[in-house]
């Protein structure tokens, strides 16, 4: 599903956020991208999402070199892909509903057919009463839900989380994780980028670890951190 | 950024999706699927652009008046100048001579020599005004009818108006004319009547580029009234259109409303440039007609036809559109998700 081979990422400046890094995540897997603050997890995000291009390297999501899309064709990729961001991206002028529509109404669907969507998408997050509320009026953990349902409202084959439970207290963040692992077991494959060591150990799962912008190698799934 | 643009259009469709989920996440139906979300697409945007702006009716209606007043005035002189050209277009038809005769001619005399001069080439008819008729005409038209009547005599001369065939307009060809009806022995004094129409008529053509310079200023004007308008709302709505781009839109999708939106402001100061043209052209209406008596005329002024009016609100809609797409190409550019 994401195959990176030998990817490197440098800022104007000189700053190297990813230097030669290399896996592979097979579809259906969930997995941990950790490393401290600035050790390269959001850029590696953001080569998924192609909000940046890499310096060197391939990218290849669901079979796609990204290297090969053009400007006009980012939209229509990132369509396949719901990114669920730590400070949510919420539109706070919209209610909860039109917010979760957006990714239906950008790709065009008919009222009827994106009411049924959202709604079915809010009940998987548990926030089907309220739809008709604004973001400001939720709580962090609810806006957080609201980012995920916007996030799989497409039916994606990929999510994408950075740093999901960054503003969550723990009981808050194992729902959100809870909430990824059904989606997986759906089918969906889940790449989470956190350093949440806590949620990390309980969740179980394939670990990739990042420092300084290298990959130093994986913690396999069902062993957790040690 | 790099940008490898090689097979950009076809790398989708030739690649596929290989985990078959295509048709649901892409939203890419078949034509006819395509087709419907376009005019979806649009009558969403063309309606949310309209309830947007008359959620903030105190800003939008600032920018409406001020296209409007822009619009109006180009309209305005325009209107005027077509009324005017209405007005002279009777004396168009073609140069005259006045052949005053000398008052010792008497009207038989005239009469034949106005049938002698029928036959003249160049010449297309002839209308004989004789003193009594002068006299009238004078007393009617003048004002001064009062002071006629402290004379004893007619002071008037008779006077046979040439009309020249309209074929007639090499000027040389007329002067010549002019001095055989001058050299007959009962004519007076000859006049070409016609030289300050001609004058007129090229003041008026002056006056018609003059406007159409300023329609085309102040249609300038308006581009950048409205440019400026979609440039301070896509920089106050920069947040939404990052989080738009990172899930999926397309920069048509982004774009759409900021054009609906310009659109809306051009023919909202159409219409208000349509009122307010319709308003002055009331107000001037009564004026106009009591001058228009004093001339012994029936006058009235016109107001916007309907092609001239349909002009009006599309090129307003066509400016606005235009406007907001000079902004959105300028600026929508600069915002990317980091």
């Amino acid at each position: 599903m994401i195959r990176f081979t030998n990817v490197s990422k440098r800022y104007e400046g000189g700053f190297e956020a990813l230097n030669d890094v290399s896996f592979h995540l097979t579809p259906g897997e969930i997995a941990f991208v950790t490393g401290h603050s600035g050790a390269g997890k959001s850029t590696l995000m953001k080569l998924i999402a192609l909000i940046e291009r890499p310096t060197n390297g391939q990218v290849i999501v669901n079979g796609q070199n990204l290297a090969k899309l053009g400007r006009r064709a980012i939209p229509f990729h990132r369509r396949n892909i719901g990114v669920i961001f730590q400070d949510h991206q919420l539109l706070f002028d919209r209610t909860v509903f039109d917010n979760v529509a957006l990714p239906l109404v950008i790709a065009g669907y008919g009222q009827a057919e994106t009411a049924k969507r959202v709604r079915a998408a809010l009940d998987k997050v548990g926030l089907l009463s309220k739809e008709k509320a604004y973001p400001i009026s939720l709580s962090g953990g609810e806006q957080q839900r609201v980012g995920i349902a916007r996030a799989v409202v497409n039916r994606p084959a990929l999510l994408l989380a950075d740093e999901p439970t960054g503003n969550l207290d723990p009981e808050m963040s194992w729902e959100v994780m809870k909430i990824f692992r059904e989606f997986n077991e759906v089918g969906v494959t889940v790449l989470i980028a956190s350093h949440n060591i806590e949620i990390i150990r309980r969740m179980q799962c394939r670990v990739l670890r990042l420092d300084h912008g290298r990959y130093i190698g994986e913690i396999p799934a069902a062993r957790g951190l040690a | 950024m790099s940008d490898p643009r090689m097979n950009r259009h076809k790398t989708r469709r030739e690649q596929g999706d290989p985990a078959g989920r295509s048709g649901a996440t892409t939203g890419r139906g078949g034509a006819s699927a395509s087709l419907g979300n376009f005019f979806t697409l649009h009558a969403q945007a063309l309606i949310a652009t309209l309830g947007q702006l008359s959620r903030r009716p105190f800003s939008t209606s600032m920018t409406v008046a001020v296209i409007g007043i822009a619009l109006a005035l180009p309209a305005g002189l325009y209107v005027l100048l077509n009324n005017a050209e209405r007005m002279i277009s009777g004396w168009e038809g073609g140069n005259q001579i006045s052949l005053f005769l000398k008052t010792g001619v008497n009207e038989s005399r005239a009469q034949q020599l106005a049938e002698a001069l029928r036959r003249q080439p160049g010449i297309a008819s002839i209308d004989y005004i004789s003193r009594d008729n002068a006299l009238d005409e004078f007393r009617r038209l003048s004002g001064f009818g009062d002071a006629l009547d402290a004379l004893n005599d007619n002071p008037l001369p008779s006077v046979l108006v040439v009309h020249l065939k309209k074929d007639m307009t090499d000027p040389a060809l007329i002067e010549q004319l002019l001095g055989k009806l001058r050299n007959r022995p009962e004519v007076d004094i000859a006049q070409l009547d016609m030289q300050w129409v001609k004058r007129l008529f090229a003041l008026m053509a002056m006056v018609q580029r003059g406007v159409l310079v300023l329609a085309s200023l102040l249609g300038l004007a308006v581009l950048l009234v409205v440019g400026n308008t979609i440039r301070l709302a896509i920089q106050s709505r920069r947040d939404e259109i990052v989080i738009t781009k990172l899930i999926g839109a397309t920069d048509a999708f982004i774009r759409r409303p900021f054009l609906y939106s310009g659109a809306w402001y051009g023919l909202g100061g159409g219409i208000l440039a349509l009122l307010l043209v319709q308003f002055s052209l009331y107000v001037l209406q009564q004026p106009v007609h009591n001058l228009a008596l004093l001339y012994n005329s029936s006058f009235a002024l016109y107001g916007l036809d309907i092609v001239t009016a349909a002009v009006l609100l599309g090129s307003g809609a066509l400016l606005g559109l235009f406007g907001s797409w000079l902004a959105v190409g300028r600026h929508l550019k600069d915002i990317e998700p980091n």
